[in-house]
């Protein structure tokens, strides 16, 4: 246990710029963003005489009916979600190419050597850099994301407060506390979800002798182009946006979004992101239920496992690349 | 004799070479064994089966373990160096210590840091910005505050200046060689590892051609100076190697007559380089 709590911190110490470094720039762009677009808003306010904070508004908090409270805690929650969009993507991309690295870099520099030069077990290595990547790197972007949004309230109700506006109703009208939850509630589900993705991304670092990443990208555009053509041909009745959605998108699915949550009591919230900017259906069993419940996560996760256990018996024959 | 490594039998085909032909031999402990062969010889495969870092076919048994199956319980005893630049570059010289130490069980924390304490390095510098020497000397720190039974040295001065292989060899010598460790190295510089190898080794297209301890070569081989008039005498005894210094010729004989070859001229002891040019010959033609 102490060994992997190393091996992991090792992966963190090696990849601080993608792990910390991304996230947290990410985060303060963000936040320099909103700030710029608060300015503007108080310039522009202040030329043409618009004034927020006038007693309408005031008044206009004090006469909301009960669906109007409901929009405002759920605009409240959605923006304080938005921050995740924007660190979403950059995690996506940072595990991505992590991922596709892990096994294959430290053969191209050789350093390999020194580390099986170590008591070190190629299984525990594969799964210190797995759990680096689905677990230690989203954890970061969220917590990352979830400090950002709340950030970025503060800064909104201070500008709002120096128009004479009490905001704290409205922040107690949202559920910053269900929103957090909710969010940190996405790394395991994450990590289930991204499983075939990233035993499919660590399979090819394992195995190319060079270019990694054509490895991973070609096999499976190039499947679904031919089956696709098939298809066109009239062929063997394969669904070929079956084959794009459920295979090509699964082999890249390291990006958090699109994680679907099946029909069922949502209807229309077809994704976890949807789900995500309403901040309110997160994390409770209307999502997590019917995710779980869902046959394509638990087909995954075992072709996950069995990709990943080919990677790490690449990791324990293989030690050169050619260059 | 308690043996380090036993091989017999071992053999490693790539394609169509034979990078190792149905090798046997066995190293006992408390030796440095110069492993010595040509470019292309199987000197690595041979280090790399013993590390459990390649395939084969036969039996080898590194210090009670097969090296292919139980490699992990194999490494807490087995330390190596591949040449120089395998330390990763990212990695800070405070990072390396606080890693080994927390992975390995037999790393002597305090040992390492003396040993660093000899050397200019700092905690916060990183692999990228050293030289190829002082990546060498925070690797021996390292290598050397591990107590392991078997050290396994490929080319490990490769590409640094004299003082720094110098330095390399004498801390083994003085800070971590004893009777219950082995060291086996490979090496193009015969000339500096000769004084301190306890055996050596020839290998050549896979197949051992000599493995014997450095008295029984004193004893095996032996140089004699021939003045031009007798050379022809000394070539009737049939010399393995010959060649020619100052208007004389210098004849390397493997288990001949002493008397005999006290009779032709001065006699000596073979430099191992001299022994292995006149074992290799052919090799590359």
């Amino acid at each position: 246990m102490k060994t992997f709590y190393w091996l992991v911190k090792r992966e963190f110490w090696e990849h601080r710029g993608g792990f910390l470094w991304a996230p947290l720039v990410t985060g303060g762009v963000f936040l320099l963003l909103n700030l710029m677009g608060i300015v503007t808003g108080e310039v522009f306010g202040f030329r043409h005489g618009i004034r927020f904070g006038s007693m309408d508004f005031a008044s206009a908090l004090n006469h909301l009916g009960p669906n109007d409270a409901g929009k405002i805690a759920m605009v409240v929650d959605t923006l304080m979600v938005s921050s995740s969009v924007l660190l979403k993507l950059v995690l996506g991309i940072v595990v991505f190419f992590y991922l596709l690295g892990s096994l294959y870099d430290d053969r191209r520099d050789r350093s390999l050597l020194f580390w099986k030069s170590l008591p070190l077990s190629d299984t525990e290595t594969v799964a210190s850099k797995l759990v680096a990547g689905l677990v230690v790197a989203p954890a970061i972007a969220f917590v990352t994301s979830i400090v950002a949004g709340l950030l970025m309230l503060a800064m909104y109700a201070t500008a709002l407060s120096f128009h004479g506006v009490n905001v704290w109703p409205i922040l107690a009208m949202a559920h910053p506390l269900r929103t957090v939850s909710g969010m940190l509630a996405m790394i395991p589900l994450y990590l289930l979800w991204a499983l075939p993705s990233a035993g499919w991304l660590m399979l090819c670092s394992a195995w190319a002798r060079s270019k990694p990443f054509l490895w991973a990208v070609v096999p499976p555009v190039a499947a679904a182009i031919v089956v696709g053509w098939f298809n066109m041909l009239g062929g063997f009745g394969l669904q070929t946006g079956w084959f794009w959605k459920n295979i090509v998108g699964r082999a890249f699915g390291v990006l958090p979004n699109g994680i679907p949550t099946g029909l069922g009591p949502l209807g229309e919230i077809e994704n976890v992101d949807k789900a995500a900017q309403l901040g309110q259906y997160i994390a409770t069993e209307n999502v997590y239920g019917p995710i779980l419940a869902r046959t394509e996560l638990w087909a995954g996760v075992v072709i996950g496992l069995a990709l990943l256990a080919v990677a790490a018996w690449l990791r324990r024959w293989r030690t050169e690349s050619s260059v | 004799m308690n043996a380090v490594v036993t091989a017999s039998g071992l053999s490693k085909r790539y394609k169509n070479t034979a990078a190792l032909d149905n090798v046997s031999f066995q190293i006992p402990s408390g030796r440095i064994v110069g492993l010595i062969g040509p470019n292309g010889a199987g000197k690595t495969t041979a280090l790399k089966a013993i590390l459990g870092l390649t395939d084969f076919q036969g039996s080898l048994n590194v210090l009670g373990f097969d090296p292919r199956k139980q490699r992990g319980q194999l490494m807490e005893q087995v330390c190596f160096i591949a040449d120089v630049a395998v330390l990763p570059r990212w990695i800070r010289v405070r990072e390396a210590v606080d890693f080994v130490a927390n992975v390995h069980p037999r790393f002597d924390r305090k040992k390492c840091e003396a040993f660093l304490a000899r050397t200019k390095l700092t905690p916060d510098q990183r692999v990228r910005q050293m030289s190829k020497g002082m990546i060498v000397q925070l690797h021996l720190a390292l290598v050397m505050a591990i107590d392991a039974r078997l050290l396994v040295l490929d080319e490990p001065t490769l590409g640094l200046d004299i003082l720094y292989r110098k330095q390399f060899y004498q801390s083994l010598l003085e800070d971590y060689f004893d009777e219950n460790k082995t060291i086996i190295v490979t090496t193009h510089q015969v000339e500096e590892v000769e004084h301190i190898l306890t055996d050596l080794m020839f290998i050549r297209d896979g197949k051992i051609v000599l493995d014997a301890d450095m008295d029984a070569i004193g004893e095996r081989f032996a140089e004699v100076m021939v003045n031009a008039d007798r050379a022809a005498a000394a070539r009737a005894l049939g010399p393995l190697d010959e060649r020619q210094v100052f208007g004389k010729s210098i004849f390397l004989f493997d288990g001949a007559d002493r008397a005999a070859l006290e009779a032709l001229g001065e006699l000596r002891r073979p430099s191992v380089s001299d022994l292995f040019v006149a074992t290799m010959k052919g090799t590359y033609t």
